[in-house]
């Protein structure tokens, strides 16, 4: 660069002369482009971070039985930390089991469900460059189905349930889907978005048919079927769950924590990204596992839950723009709000009968959405 | 002659069973430009496409001074060198600065985030093709022109020793063809160990800015050399199967060539 300089005529190195003072001192550096999108990504994300912390302790104070803020805290505190909250609260037994065994892994598992929908429905839009991508696009919510209703309706011994054969069952359907879907694109080493898409949406129908095909032959079942396609936080409890699942989610979540540069790249198109130096068949694998393993995790421990992983995402877009390094936290975070909040108006506007929650995340998220879109008239794409 | 900065060598290329180009060989010399020209489906953009590495030939050898092209990894090859594209689709939403920061792309590690002086790199390659004053305009407002200049932008974002421009005036209105050619021209001689190949769809236009052109007709070479020697009405009749008056241009006597409308033969 400094050789670049030398060539350059007198007259715009005299005009660029202020501009270059102007950048040196600790202020002007400060606000440069630079340092203002990174000062405002830690920001925004720092934000959303304390927000869903805000949320879940508020969150988990609700429900039937209200335990009060105080009581809440420190019950959480001293599981954690052993018993050195600095302001001894007394609380019951009860209480304690409420908060710690019941809500708290409930709400951390809807926040990471939550977080895990949105986040692989920004990437999937991403790497599609379709606005009605969402994480269940290429098969993953249809396998996971005939997963979930196989391990419901097969004459396996009961004992395997406890081990969470119905969510395993649901994982694993999940990802053998999107891996044939995968394998269905792939023509010649080249996998083209499009065709995956298609791909996705045949064996979509194919593994649909299956489950309406076992959910017939089974109507002595239809319950237990019906209750995991409906999808909720209601059927798992205790921290199983959680820890049975949350690596996968973890996995992905970090995977798209350092793919935003990329894919915003990825955004001017293969061929440009291609001449960018961007090895994209890589790209394109390591985002479709990143966002299948989020979504499988997720729909493996809640059931088919809809609208958050196409909504949270472009809520977001339209608020703060298309750089997926932003938009990919962003969304990871607000999606495990989104259903926090849902899921604590699903235990508690009906109480004590639960609604399911994949009707009130369209129902409170449908119109704040269509208020955004009025609002701000455009989605940028 | 001193060695070729970018050599090709009977280079055959095409997309899966169908051979569009032939036995195609070509040498750009430092701080040269060199012009390629040819009727629609000639093969003109395949031969990019085959150089920048996007489509794989079937045969032959690309060397950029002396070093194989078809063997280095995307991002070694994306700092050596890049494509400006006719109207390649940018995402409407981010900025020209952004878009233009993306050329870093391949000089950044994986985990890596762009630092100052890849700011720093930005607006002197915005200023050198005049679009740093709507570095903060999103690209979805731009005019056809300004899109383009972001485009060259990007390109030499990326600091690249060789540029392919593929019809880069395409739609752009007259002044904004100069511009760009004359970009182009002064980014070849600013720094010693560039090159650059052009895809031409305008002859006249290859004519003033190129010192060697190479015509391509069905996938061959029909003629190479100075535009004198290329730009014939003999050629252009074989290459276009078009009918021109072909006379010296009156100021620096470089072929330019006319149409007629309405006739195919003279």
């Amino acid at each position: 660069m400094k050789k670049l300089a030398q060539t350059e005529d007198f007259k715009s190195l005299a005009e660029r002369l202020p501009f270059r003072q102007a950048r040196s001192g600790l202020f002007a550096r400060q606000h440069s482009p630079f340092f203002r999108t990174q000062q405002r990504r830690l920001i925004l994300v720092g934000l959303g971070l304390a927000g869903l912390i805000a949320c879940l302790i508020l969150c988990v104070t609700f429900g039937t039985i209200a335990v009060p803020l105080d009581q809440t805290l420190s019950i959480i505190w001293n599981h954690t930390f052993g018993q050195i909250w600095p302001i001894a609260v007394n609380y019951s037994n009860g209480n304690d089991t409420i908060i710690w065994e019941i809500r708290l892994p409930r709400l951390l598992l809807a926040a990471g469900v939550g977080a895990g929908l949105a986040g692989s429905g920004a990437l999937y839009q991403g790497l599609f460059r379709n606005p009605l991508a969402d994480p269940y696009l290429v098969g993953v919510a249809q396998g996971a189905a005939v997963g979930a209703v196989s391990a419901i309706v097969l004459p396996l011994p009961a004992f395997l349930y406890a081990f969470g054969l119905v969510q395993w069952g649901a994982f694993i359907g999940a990802l053998l889907s999107v891996a044939i879907v995968y394998n269905l694109a792939r023509i010649g080493g080249e996998v083209k978005s499009t065709t995956l898409l298609l791909a996705g949406v045949a064996i979509g129908s194919i593994m649909a048919a299956l489950t309406s095909f076992l959910t017939y032959l089974n109507t002595n079942k239809l319950t237990a079927i019906y209750g995991w396609l409906l999808g909720g936080f209601n059927m798992t409890s205790g921290w199983d769950n959680l820890g049975r699942f949350l690596p996968y989610l973890g996995l992905g979540i970090v995977v798209a924590f350092f793919v935003g540069r990329r894919l915003n790249v990825l955004q001017m198109g293969e061929e440009q990204a291609a001449l960018l130096g961007l090895n994209v068949p890589l790209i394109k694998l390591v985002l479709v596992l990143a966002a299948t393993l989020m979504a499988a995790a997720a729909v493996s421990v809640s059931g088919i839950i809809g609208f958050v992983g196409l909504v949270v995402p472009h809520i977001i877009r339209i608020l703060t723009g298309q750089d997926y390094r932003l938009l990919l936290p962003l969304s990871l975070v607000w999606g495990g709000v989104f259903m926090v909040i849902t899921d604590s108006l699903a235990r508690t506007v009906m109480a004590p009968a639960e609604l399911p929650v994949s009707i009130l995340t369209a129902f409170c998220g449908g119109p704040f959405f269509l208020f955004i879109l009025r609002h701000k008239k455009k989605i940028e794409f | 002659m001193s060695s070729p900065f970018l050599e090709i060598k009977n280079l055959s290329t095409g997309y899966s069973n169908k051979p569009v180009l032939c036995d195609i060989s070509l040498e750009v010399q430092p701080g040269e430009l060199v012009g390629v020209l040819g009727a629609n489906g000639c093969g003109k953009s395949t031969l990019v496409k085959t150089i920048s590495g996007l489509l794989k030939p079937s045969g032959g050898q690309i060397r950029l001074e002396g070093r194989d092209l078809l063997k280095l990894k995307p991002e070694e090859k994306a700092r050596l060198m890049t494509v400006v594209a006719q109207n390649a689709s940018l995402p409407a939403a981010f900025t020209a600065a952004e878009i233009v920061l993306m050329g870093r792309t391949p000089h950044l590690g994986a985990f890596q985030q762009e630092g100052p002086e890849d700011w720093e790199i930005v607006r002197q390659v915005m200023e050198e093709t005049d679009c740093w004053q709507m570095a903060t305009r999103p690209v979805g407002e731009l005019s056809g022109g300004e899109r383009q200049r972001v485009l060259f932008a990007l390109a030499l974002a990326q600091q690249p020793r060789l540029l392919l421009l593929d019809e880069p005036t395409t739609y752009l209105d007259i002044n904004y063809q100069t511009e760009i050619m004359d970009i182009a021209a002064r980014w070849l001689v600013e720094k010693p160990g560039r090159g650059a190949l052009a895809v031409f769809h305008d002859l006249n236009l290859a004519s003033q800015y190129c010192k060697r052109l190479a015509l391509l007709s069905k996938g061959r070479i029909l003629a190479i050399g100075s535009p004198a020697e290329v730009i014939t009405a003999a050629n252009i009749r074989q290459a276009y199967d078009a009918a021109v008056i072909v006379t010296p241009h009156p100021l620096n006597e470089l072929p330019t060539t006319f149409i007629l409308p309405g006739k195919k033969s003279l």
